[in-house]
């Protein structure tokens, strides 16, 4: 995994509420057995129509859209199935943060997993990422704060375990590995 | 004397490995775990590329339902699957489960089926257990006064590698539910109506606690509905104290504790229910004898109304209204006698005997509405025998039924079990997002007996009016 430190970058917003992770990545994707290219399939239901053509008034199909790295969403951005291509995608797709007042338990963990950075603001920030889309922001993992273009810098949540990882680029396997002797002893005590 | 615990706090304290600090989360050891083919490819992947093995293949279950056919000619048959990206993945598990020594109920194995349905039916879930797998219905097996949580395919990996999980402690959430359900009126009518009442996204980051009278009257199946559907709510588990009906359930299952083990085990699961004067962060009260038969009219299983009830309206809300319009329904307009194109019966929430068995009970000489594709997929293959031995499968084919072999089918569509563009289903399963049942497709999610008397009547129909006349 690469370290993140900063991501500097025009979003792209998608205000819907409950956007789940069928609508990132719909099932019939999922027969997959590796990690790649599934961002092609990003949200492939509203992207494509029925022949497979872009759809020109969604999001992603707009010229603003291209290269943003940031997505901003409406609230609990992530519920329903745990399927972690829903991360694989977005960042396939060229993701690296998304940004919502709420986003639903499973998916945070995946994303974070994965180098997809989740973002969860106030409202009052929400609300002002949603009225202005490809607004340039500025997220840093060294001081947990996202910077609007307006000079205001709100700080974002994120568990301190889980920063370490990604802005060392190292993922959790390994500490889990080196935790092997106190696992064992568990075993042994249970046994 | 130690300060009164919850359930969920007595089965985190017991599997905490390392406690979690404020640099670093729990490490949590993992008692089951439940594999199959859609989200394990890439964590068996991952040991491969660090040459890990399985740490305890003994404590790992894999199987196949996701994307495994339904026709018994491509089980049973040898006839392809349609799908070749379907048959690699199926290919795949086999695979990945001989090179790592897991045990595998593979396509053709009598005891394949849903992974949430063949734990229970082998004694493998059990009170007091951590259990995990990379779904997020895994919550189903809370049912019986486990923790169980889905996990994404990197945690898989995890899993597979350590036997453990790091994790945050989550917050508790009780849902008290006083007084019975009335006839007509099932645990799927109760879950869709607590979904309704907290949100889709009530109990994120809780473990939810279901309580109260009308949970102890439930059987073991009713319960796991109602857990399997926590996740529908944000919570990534729910958990039910066991009692006697959990360990009448388990008792003399193939995999459950024997003999004096059984003593020991019995001993043991008495002790996790809550401690009386145990705090929850988060309480919320349901009566249980107010309940109707509920079914959904939107995008997300908290869109959802008593079935007597008219399609609301949220006045400035464009998210409603997309919805209302994917949905083809319009607000203020009654949900019941909405015509019907699918009714699937099946999945991990309602593809049980109890469910068939409901279901057989409207269907009983009756036909399925002309036009109206009546899809009956048991949960497992045990399953599937035990209707076929109590002859619910005659009833089933009689009144028009596609009657096949077990697996998620219609559920998610991954097999190509769809629903067409545009067409309504009523549907027994949890998710009525857009496209889950098939692109296009609208999902009206409910219980067996309402998507059986939906199905002969080819319209949204309330079961009491078909019970009763
Ligand atoms: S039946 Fe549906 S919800 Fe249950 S495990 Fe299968 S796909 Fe998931």
């Amino acid at each position: 995994m690469t370290p993140i430190k900063k991501i500097h970058s025009r979003t792209v917003v998608m205000p819907s509420s409950n956007i789940d992770t069928d609508q990132i990545i719909p099932g019939r994707f999922l027969t997959t057995t590796t990690k790649q290219g599934l961002g092609k399939q990003l949200f492939a239901d509203w992207r494509y129509d029925a022949s497979g053509q872009p759809k020109p008034d969604f999001v992603l199909n707009q010229p603003a859209a291209q290269g943003c790295e940031v997505l901003v969403a409406g609230r609990n951005i992530g519920c329903g199935s745990s399927r972690e291509h829903a991360p694989w995608a977005l960042l396939d797709y060229g993701f690296r943060a998304v940004v919502s007042t709420e986003i639903a338990d499973i998916f945070r963990s995946n994303s974070l997993k994965n180098g997809l950075l989740p973002v969860i603001v106030d409202e009052t920030t929400h609300q002002w990422l949603l009225a202005n889309p490809g607004a340039q922001v500025t997220v840093d993992l060294e001081s947990c704060t996202l910077a609007l273009p307006t000079g205001v810098a709100v700080r974002f949540p994120i568990d301190a375990f889980s920063r370490y990882c990604l802005m060392n680029g190292v993922d959790e396997l390994g500490y889990l590995q080196s935790q092997e002797s106190a696992i064992a002893a568990y075993e042994r005590a249970r046994a | 004397m130690t300060s009164p615990k919850t359930m969920f706090e007595k089965v985190w304290d017991r599997h905490v490995v390392v406690p979690e600090t404020a640099d670093t989360p729990a490490v949590l050891f993992i008692d089951l775990h439940l594999t199959h083919e859609v989200t394990s490819p890439q964590a068996f992947q991952l040991l491969r590329e660090r040459g890990l093995k399985v740490r305890r293949p003994d404590l790992t279950l894999a199987t196949m339902d996701h994307s495994t056919p339904t026709r018994t000619s491509q089980v049973f048959g040898g006839e392809p699957i349609t799908i070749a990206s379907a048959a690699n993945q199926v290919r795949q598990l086999e695979k990945n489960c001989a090179e790592f020594g897991i045990e595998l109920l593979g396509l053709q194995d009598q005891r394949r089926g849903i992974v949430h349905i063949i734990g229970p039916e082998l004694g493998l879930t059990q009170p007091g257990k951590t259990i995990v797998c990379g779904d997020s219905h895994t919550s189903t097996h809370g049912a019986f006064g486990a923790l169980a949580f889905g996990i994404g395919s990197t945690e898989v990996g995890h899993v597979l590698a350590t036997q453990c999980l790091l994790q945050r402690r989550p917050k508790t959430l009780a849902i008290e539910i006083a007084n019975r359900l009335a006839p007509g009126v099932t645990a799927k009518d109760l879950i869709l109506a607590i979904i309704g009442k907290i949100g889709v996204a009530g109990g994120t980051g809780h473990v939810i606690e279901y309580r109260g009278a009308a949970i102890r009257a439930m059987d073991m199946e009713a319960r796991m509905t109602v857990c399997n559907m926590s996740i529908e709510a944000g919570a990534r588990a729910g958990m039910i104290a066991p009692d006697e009906t959990t360990f009448g359930y388990l008792s003399g299952k193939p995999r459950a504790p024997q003999g004096a083990a059984w003593d020991a085990a019995l001993a043991d699961w008495r002790a996790l229910p809550t401690d009386a004067g145990a705090r929850f962060d988060m309480n919320v009260d349901i009566d249980a004898a107010t309940l109707e038969p509920m079914i959904t009219y939107g995008t997300n299983p908290g869109m959802v109304v008593p079935i007597s009830a008219a399609i609301p309206s949220r006045a400035g809300d464009p998210v409603f209204d997309k919805a209302l319009a994917y949905m083809g329904l319009t607000a203020g307009e009654p949900i019941k006698g909405q015509p019907v194109n699918v009714v699937f019966l099946g999945s991990c929430t309602n593809g049980r005997i109890s469910d068939l068995r409901a279901a057989a009970e409207v269907l009983r000489g009756h036909k399925v509405a002309k036009g109206v594709h009546l899809l009956i997929v048991p949960g497992s293959q045990q399953v599937r025998r035990e209707a076929e031995q109590e002859g619910l499968d005659r009833i089933f084919i009689d009144a028009g039924a596609d009657w096949r072999e077990s697996g998620c089918s219609m559920c998610l569509g991954m097999n190509g079990d769809t629903v067409p563009k545009g067409e309504y289903s009523v549907s027994t399963s949890n998710r009525n997002f857009e496209g889950r049942q098939g692109v296009g497709a609208r999902t009206l999610l409910a219980s067996p007996l309402t998507a059986a008397a939906s199905a002969i009547r080819g319209r949204v129909t309330d079961p009491r009016d078909v019970l009763e006349g």
